[in-house]
């Protein structure tokens, strides 16, 4: 019990920072959302969305919209650690490192979740279709955790390289397109009201996911940020 | 500057012998498939390659694993050399099957599992090489190659049941094709000799190449060290 909550507190302490931070600036927040309802704005134009033909792909629209959004969040998450030192100064904490990554990580998936909580309502008013039903939450809920558990470690990385942000979608697209099918497959099927036999499969492959890569990366975070 | 040791020349030879042995075999000793023809003599080093490309980035996974417990930055040139041969090995295999698929399925490409996976894995891979690019500082890059090495490989097995699970809810009917190839036909006694030889065959490729590489890695280690050298 001694060992565990030190390490919750300075892991509450890391998504605190991120979430005041945030409060006080709302920098990444707006963009993100306004960035996510371009995206569906682009998506309309670009796709003309005639009620038929946007009923299958609403869950494509979607999950697009999330990765392009979370992409920004993540970036722009570790981009203002490294400007202004602040990641040295965390990493000079003496706290366990991977309380800082879990810490990250948990802000990071708040961040997506508050977009899906404003676009999923907004989707649904513009196309009159009704995205609140548990089995989508789910699927987000679940969904985003795989995507900020890798994003979080790339977007890292990224951040220590020169080229940067243009690189963390080259390096965190190709590693979560599991997500991305499953995650569009089990939402599209919710919405299509299909049975669960038919979603499970989806739902299993994303606890894999979360699980597999949730672990690796708290055990490689240590490798990423050590000088 | 070291010169090549005797193991290696030797080895070097013997894959060249046995290269053109396997081509030989391939197209001499190995029977004319009854329904595909000559065309279906791509699959040996179709599935050699691609089992070459794989067995590449299961060493970078490896190394990857290696570097991060020991430090040593051999394991760091051990995992490009890997991630190099696996890429041109992998992409070997996708433009073969690519010559295959034509006549037999009647199309260029089809979003089935293996081919989808070969190509994100060749996207993974390709983005670690430019991760790489991307940190000056060796040690550094040496941490960060590694780790996505192992997280690259760890999405593969992922990559291909997502996709699998995609089709077969919704079959692919053009091309018509199930993607296993050795299933698609049975192989006689002689197919199996030839198809078996190049698979050997392949891996000694890879073998050597894999051994030349780290040779090349440790020399351009030592031009970097005497350019410092030099500098100071």
């Amino acid at each position: 019990m001694n060992q565990v909550t030190p390490f919750l507190r300075a892991l509450g302490a890391v998504v605190w920072k991120d979430l005041a931070a945030e409060w006080r600036s709302r920098e990444m927040l707006s963009a993100m959302l306004v960035f996510a309802l371009l995206v569906i704005l682009i998506f309309n134009f670009a796709l003309e969305l005639d009620p038929v033909g946007r009923a299958n792909i609403t869950a494509g629209i979607l999950w697009v919209t999330f990765t392009f959004a979370g992409t920004l969040g993540l970036n722009r998450s570790m981009a203002v650690e490294k400007d202004r030192g602040c990641l040295d100064g965390l990493l000079l904490a003496p706290v366990d490192r991977t309380a800082i990554y879990f810490g990250k990580a948990l802000g990071n998936w708040i961040f997506m979740l508050s977009v899906a909580v404003i676009v999923l309502p907004v989707y649904s008013i513009l196309y009159n279709i009704n995205l609140f039903q548990p089995g989508l939450l789910l699927v987000i809920l679940l969904g985003s955790e795989g995507y900020v558990a890798v994003g979080t470690l790339l977007s890292t990385m990224s951040v220590q390289t020169r080229t940067r942000d243009i690189l963390l979608p080259i390096l965190l697209f190709p590693i979560v397109i599991p997500v991305v099918v499953a995650a569009v497959k089990a939402s599209g099927n919710y919405l299509a009201g299909l049975e669960m036999a038919e979603i499970q499969p989806w739902l299993n492959l994303l606890i894999v996911y979360d699980v597999v890569f949730t672990a690796v990366s708290f055990m490689v975070f240590d490798a990423v940020v050590e000088e | 500057m070291t010169a090549q040791p005797k193991t290696l020349k030797i080895l070097t030879v013997v894959t060249v012998l046995m290269l053109a042995a396997a081509s030989l075999m391939v197209f001499f000793y190995a029977p004319l498939e009854a329904v595909m023809g000559q065309v279906q003599k791509v699959f040996y080093f179709h599935v050699a390659a691609g089992w070459t490309g794989m067995l590449g980035f299961f060493v970078a996974f490896v190394a990857g694993i290696a570097y991060l417990i020991t430090h040593k930055h051999i394991w760091d040139i051990v995992g490009v050399a890997g991630v190099e041969i696996g890429l041109v090995f992998m992409l070997i295999c996708i433009i073969t099957g690519s010559i295959w698929a034509r006549p037999i399925w009647n199309t260029w490409w089809t979003w089935d599992p293996r081919l989808t996976t070969a190509t994100i894995m060749e996207l993974v891979y390709a983005a670690y090489l430019m991760l790489r690019q991307g940190v000056e500082d060796p040690d550094r890059r040496a941490r960060f190659g590694a780790v996505y090495a192992i997280i690259g490989f760890l999405s593969v097995p992922l990559t291909f049941f997502s996709i699998r699970i995609f089709r077969t809810i919704h079959p692919v009917v053009i091309g018509g094709g199930d993607a296993d190839a050795t299933g698609s036909f049975d192989m006689t006694a002689k197919m199996l000799q030839t198809f078996m030889f190049s698979l050997v065959t392949f891996s000694v490729l890879f073998v050597t190449l894999l051994w030349h590489r780290i040779r090349m890695g440790k020399f351009a280690d030592q031009l970097e060290q005497l350019k410092m050298k030099l500098l100071a």
